[in-house]
């Protein structure tokens, strides 16, 4: 069981502890999927794709792929011995389209060759006829048409018509916000070794090995047993691994089954691109109904994403977009509405935030109009809707009972000096007409839990050596996040044992089956409990023989273990044990406590609990080019008790400054033939260092415990800060407001790329009458 | 003749045989030849610094250190040089001290851009150059983190410590080549001149031979396209060609002189190629592409032309013993199509000096401030004489299928007085210089747009208006 959360000294937990890999990663040491010794007789695949948006095949030749130099085999759905089908759950994504190609860049065949120029060169060589049909691109176009993944959703709260009706003011805009490129430094890549008959090793870069591992059965048609999958880290995934590296790995199994011989996959960086998915679009339309003090009295959403040509994850996406469309605020009355789009695009899938962003985004534009019509600041009118202020019913029936956004806004609006920096801006803007700033202070209330109810379970394994060693694995995967040392603080506290004696390995599907992805922020919520778990089963047994043996529980403690009067080394005392034939090894388990989700009504308790944050950010325009710059950030987040502020701050910083890319430079631009243009990271733009404003700052808040029993009171800390970037596109919208004096709202979409910021300004130019 | 590739690889000299690909990357060599994994692929096209590599050179007796991008440079390169890859630095248990300062200052996450930080860290100590937060800004805008949010790693570059390096000098002169390197690989062949006079007889010889500068452009052609390259001839070892001479009322740069080499020269002539080459690329790209690569490739959207057009720059060409010069704006004759005929390479450029008073301005627009390629840019050179403009030279990048001048707004200009009006005039009339198109970095009418509106910051600017990029935090 966790602690009663009472502040107890350890030398390991709540400790700014760096990641375990950290002296491997600088010294290039840590070893990543291509980076493995090559096993001999390995072949290396490329995939041959689509080049067509939406086309019949009439005709798809290999035969020179077939004879082209070094090729082994040239793999089609003809040999798949099992089902043709990679998909997570909806059994609409082929591992080779076959017939009909569904986007850009679909795979129709892979080739396995002795190196891989030779397997990219013949892959070239196909001769491929199309015969083209009616294309999707935009949700739009898809919602119109009819195309959709799933019927539409619709979640409600009181009667939102009546509420919008009924209200002093309405205000009712339409907001696009754009998807995202994973951009993980790592690109897909996957690594098999047949073994023995059906037996596959598996090596490969995904946040889910667990699934991997079934599909694959699934795809070769062998029993989930036949298949190990290993992952023991990756280079960056953020949701680009979870369900989108198996189609690979897939390869990868079938080369090596076809052929009897090693072979390994990995993705040219623009064939990774434009053949995986991304975060989902949303064109939004919103209304929301307040008072003359700015207080919201109903509101109504209408989302329409993208999907792409399958379901992927979109279901449980566009849910928590749902789940997120209140953000942090009460909304008496609600209506939202999901479209979700099934189009001719690459399928999108999980990102950071898992629809949370996107959903988030149009209430944060609402308050910002709202003030903006009222003449008010827009902190005020947040602040007079937040939950545990204004209510704690949300639209899907959860009541917030942790309510804790409000001191946080206020805690961070003080420390900053928001008030005084507004008038600052203000004054500064009437000083300048061509560069204008913006200032925006914008709250994050994330749900922490799988919607999927069930998926929110975990294991672990447990082994300690005699000489005191321990071997810790569990179902959660390493991208970066700093999962293992966290898992292993709790461990090397379970035992009381240096940090150093705790050995964290790479996670195995023969080690802990059936397991979760590695996603929702929930890694150490669930892998540090099943991880305890585990430590108490075996400490319990440890209990048990000392008091047979010696008459007294034993205590841990840094120094030993304290048996009565006696203070033994831990491996004196494991050794004992293990003399009297105690077993030292222990699988731990969780599953979350007390949610539940009616998804026909969207209804229940999906969420455990929530983590919240603030950021204030200031920005800067330049009204003649739409350039615009981040000149200063301050963050307040809420982590609980952290179980490592070193790495929690990290994923702050880290989440906000992807989120920060998401909604200004990164731009993912498809063409009027389907074709992704900005495949590239030359065409396609991250931050940069240089997009770090050098001011600053980041604090976790001091008053954060988890009000649930977690690991140790800590909250997830993944995904939550991704979203602290809205208050980059709110200041940015009120800088261009400030062009009109801010008496017209600007429909600037995102991302506010120089292009729509200068059109934005244009815009509110006009309408304000020059 | 054939002689191997020699080079320094952690000291001792490592040779390649004469038949090497020659455009096998450094980057497979090291991962896939050498076994030094270290050193990532995260693009193959030099825009994310996770094969970040440091180059020793011997210079005027000096060694001088460059980041560079493995994932794009050739084996060939390597010649006479000294190749540091994350495993020269430390191990696990002895990490150097950049490392050190990595790891105490939580700057990996994921791990996989990490090494290329770290070389990137590196060079920026072993060059000995201010690890204040811009110059790391700088030195790093070649390198993408997709995890930490860059906060970590600035912090590490400012903590971190030195140790004593061995002096690789006298190593680097005892493999200094006596002669020229030519590989013979199958029916491949690559040739690495050491005078611009034996270039000029090799590309006489080999007149549809690739010329090779940085390889910042060619090496995407390899990676990327895919192209099989017969014949390589590179001009980086033309001692001659790496000159940057002042020629008194004119600065002449050789055709093998790195932005990096050239940036002091023509930062001197005026301040706004300071700023447009720091954003030119990272300074991987920076180390290692040419000034006369940036033109000779003729690209619609490379940074160097506008400026240089601007600044009346003229272009050395020669074939054999016979040279022609001719205003740059002339070389570019259409997308895809240059004047420069089969033989034929860019010497040199000459850049003049601009005379006091001139207003100069450069101006780049693109999504990203750092390391991104033009949407629109604008090189623009005015005169004046007691407030009436004498001449005007504005030149754009990114509005046309080349670089290209704007006749109708530099006419509005001349003549006229030095005014918001005037200026107005000439924006409005750009729109009869230029039809620029949409693509994925910005739409046809915002190119034209913010050209105009380039030109009326140009004003601004030049009356001492604020420039955004100088803007801190309002009350910090």
């Amino acid at each position: 069981m966790a602690d009663s959360g009472a502040a107890r000294p350890s030398p390991v937990l709540h400790a700014p502890i760096g990641h375990d890999s950290a002296p491997r990663h600088v010294s290039g040491e840590a070893l990543y999927i291509d980076d493995i010794p090559e096993p001999p007789g390995l072949l290396h695949l490329a995939v041959g794709q689509s080049a067509r948006a939406h086309a019949r095949v009439t005709r798809l030749d290999l035969s020179a792929v077939r004879a082209a130099p070094g090729v082994v085999a040239v793999l089609t759905p003809a040999d798949v011995p099992g089902k043709n089908d990679i998909s997570p759950f909806a059994g609409d994504d082929p591992l080779f389209a076959e017939g009909e190609v569904k986007f850009v860049g679909q795979a129709l065949f892979c080739v396995a060759a002795e190196t891989l120029p030779k397997a990219r060169a013949a892959a070239a060589l196909a001769v491929v006829d199309y015969e083209d049909l009616p294309a999707w691109l935009t949700a739009d176009a898809a919602v119109a048409a009819g195309s959709l993944i799933e019927p539409t959703q619709t979640m409600r709260l009181g009667d939102a018509a009546a509420a919008l009706e009924a209200a002093p003011h309405v205000l009712s805009g339409r907001l696009q916000v754009g998807g995202q490129e994973h951009f993980y430094l790592e690109g897909q890549v996957a690594l098999v070794i047949p073994g023995e008959g059906a037996d596959l090793h598996v090596w490969t870069s995904t946040q889910h090995p667990t699934e991997t591992q079934h599909i694959l059965a699934r795809v070769l048609g062998c029993p989930d047993a036949a298949i190990t999958v290993e992952v023991r880290r990756m280079g960056g995934a953020f949701g680009g691994k979870e369900t989108q590296s198996v189609q690979w790995a897939a390869m990868a199994a079938l080369a090596a089954r076809v052929t009897r011989r090693p072979a390994k996959i990995r993705l040219d960086r623009d064939d990774d691109m434009v053949m995986t998915g991304k975060r989902h679009d949303f064109e939004i339309d919103w209304s929301v109904g307040f008072d003359g003090q700015g207080r919201l009295q109903g509101a109504r959403f209408e989302f329409a994403s993208r999907c792409g040509f399958s379901a992927d994850l979109s279901h449980a996406i566009n849910d928590r977009a749902m789940f997120h469309a209140d953000n942090a605020y009460a909304l008496p009355a609600a209506e939202i509405v999901s479209h979700r789009a099934r189009t001719h695009t690459v399928s999108n899938t999980a990102f950071r935030g898992f629809g949370g962003p996107q959903g988030m985004m149009a209430i944060e534009r609402a308050l910002d109009a709202v003030a903006l019509s009222l003449g008010q600041d827009p902190l005020d009118v947040r602040l007079a809707n937040l939950y545990g202020v204004a209510g704690d019913l949300t639209p899907y029936g959860q009541t917030v009972t942790d309510a804790v956004i409000d001191p946080i806004m206020r805690e961070l609006a003080e420390s900053c000096g928001y008030r005084a920096r507004r008038a600052a801006v203000r004054a500064w803007n009437a000083g300048h007409p061509h560069l204008k700033r913006g200032l925006a202070l914008t709250p994050v209330k994330f749900g922490i839990s799988f919607t999927t109810t069930h998926l929110n379970q975990a294991g672990a394994l447990v082994h300690v050596y005699t000489d005191g060693s321990i071997h810790l694995n569990h179902g959660g995967t390493e991208m970066g996040q700093g999962l293992n040392i966290k898992v292993a603080q709790v461990v090397a506290d379970a035992f009381q044992v240096p940090l150093a004696s705790v050995r964290i390995t790479s996670t195995r599907t023969d080690k802990v089956p059936n397991t979760s992805a590695t996603a929702a922020s929930s890694g150490s919520d669930l892998n540090g409990m099943a991880a305890l778990d585990a430590c108490e089963q075996i400490k319990a047994r440890l209990s048990g023989w000392a008091r047979s043996n010696f008459g007294h529980d034993p205590v841990f403690t840094p120094d030993g273990v304290q048996v009565g009067r006696e203070l033994l080394s831990f491996r004196d005392f494991v050794n004992q044990a293990y003399v009297a034939r105690i077993s030292l090894s222990a699988a731990g388990y969780y599953r979350t406590p007390d949610i539940r989700y009616d998804r026909v009504n969207h209804k229940g308790r999906p969420f455990y609990y929530f983590a919240y944050g603030a950021a204030c950010s200031e920005v800067a325009i330049d009204t003649l080019t739409g350039e615009n710059r981040v000149t200063r950030v301050d963050i307040l987040h809420d982590v609980g008790r952290s179980l490592n502020p070193a790495i929690d701050l990290g994923q702050i910083e880290g989440g906000f400054v992807q989120g920060m890319g998401w909604l200004t430079t990164e731009e993912l631009v498809f063409d009027g033939a389907g074709r992704l243009r900005t495949h590239a990271p030359s065409t396609y733009k991250i931050p940069t260092a240089g997009d770090r404003p050098d001011a600053f700052n980041i604090a976790i808040w001091s008053g954060g415990e988890n009000r649930e029993p977690t690991i140790h009171r800590s909250k997830a800390v993944g995904e939550p800060p991704l979203m602290l970037a809205i208050s980059v596109f709110s200041a940015l919208t009120d800088a261009v407001a400030s062009v009109g004096g801010h008496r017209v709202m600007p429909d600037l979409d995102a991302p506010a790329t120089p292009e729509r910021i200068l059109a934005a300004v244009d815009n509110v130019r006009r309408r304000a009458g020059g | 003749m054939a002689r191997p590739i020699r080079f320094l690889l952690d000291g001792a000299v490592h040779e390649l045989p004469a038949d090497t690909d020659p455009t096998l990357t450094v980057l497979n060599l090291l991962r896939y030849h050498l076994r030094r994994t270290g050193t990532k692929e995260g693009c193959a096209e030099g825009d994310c610094g996770a094969c970040t590599v440091v180059l020793g050179e011997l210079e005027d007796g000096r060694v001088r250190f460059r980041a560079v991008n493995a994932c794009i440079l050739f084996a060939p390169m390597l010649d006479g040089r000294a190749l540091f890859t994350v495993e020269s630095l430390g191990r696990e248990g002895s990490l150097h001290p950049v490392q050190q300062a990595m790891v105490d200052s939580h700057a990996s996450q994921c791990g996989f851009c990490t090494p290329g930080f770290v070389m990137s860290l590196y060079a920026l100590q072993r060059e000995g150059a201010p690890a204040d937060t811009p110059s790391l800004k700088d030195a790093l805008a070649g390198n993408l983190c997709r995890c930490t949010g860059y906060g970590p790693i600035l912090a590490a570059g400012q903590a971190m410590g030195r140790t004593p390096e061995p002096d690789i000098a006298d190593a680097l002169a005892a493999i200094r080549p006596a002669e020229s390197l030519a590989l013979e690989h199958g029916a491949r062949r690559f040739y690495a001149p050491r005078s611009a006079d034996e270039l000029a007889a090799v590309l006489e010889a080999n007149p549809d031979a690739t010329v090779l500068a940085g390889g910042t452009d060619v090496g995407l052609w390899v990676t990327k396209q895919r192209r099989v390259l017969p014949t390589v001839v590179s001009l980086n070892e033309c001692a001659d060609l790496k000159r940057i001479e002042d020629l008194g009322d004119a600065v002449r740069i050789g055709a093998a002189a790195r932005y990096a080499d050239a940036h002091a020269a023509l930062a001197s002539l005026h301040p706004a190629f300071d700023g447009l080459l720091r954003r030119l690329g990272g300074l991987q790209v920076r180390n290692l592409g040419t000034v006369c690569g940036n033109i000779a490739n003729g690209s619609p959207i490379g940074d160097m032309p506008p400026a240089l057009i601007a600044a009346g720059a003229t272009l050395v060409l020669r074939r054999g013993s016979a040279r022609r010069e001719l205003p740059l704006e002339a070389y570019f004759l259409d997308y895809g199509r240059q004047d420069r005929r089969p033989g034929e390479f860019v010497e040199a450029v000459t850049v003049p000096k601009p005379p006091p008073g001139r207003v100069v301005h450069i101006a780049k627009l693109s999504k990203r401030f750092d390391q991104d390629i033009s949407a629109v840019c604008l090189g623009l050179s005015v005169g004046l004489q007691a407030g009436q403009v004498t001449d005007a030279r504005i030149a754009f990048g990114g509005m046309a299928a080349t670089p290209k001048r704007a006749p109708r707004a530099e006419a509005a200009l001349a003549g006229r007085a030095w005014t918001a009006a005037t200026v107005e005039t000439a924006a409005e009339v750009l729109a009869d210089d230029f039809t620029p198109i949409t693509d994925m970095r910005a739409s046809a009418g915002y190119r034209l747009e913010a050209a105009r509106n380039l030109l009326r910051r140009a004003f601004v600017e030049a009356a001492g208006g604020d420039r955004l990029q100088d803007l801190e935090a309002v009350s910090a």
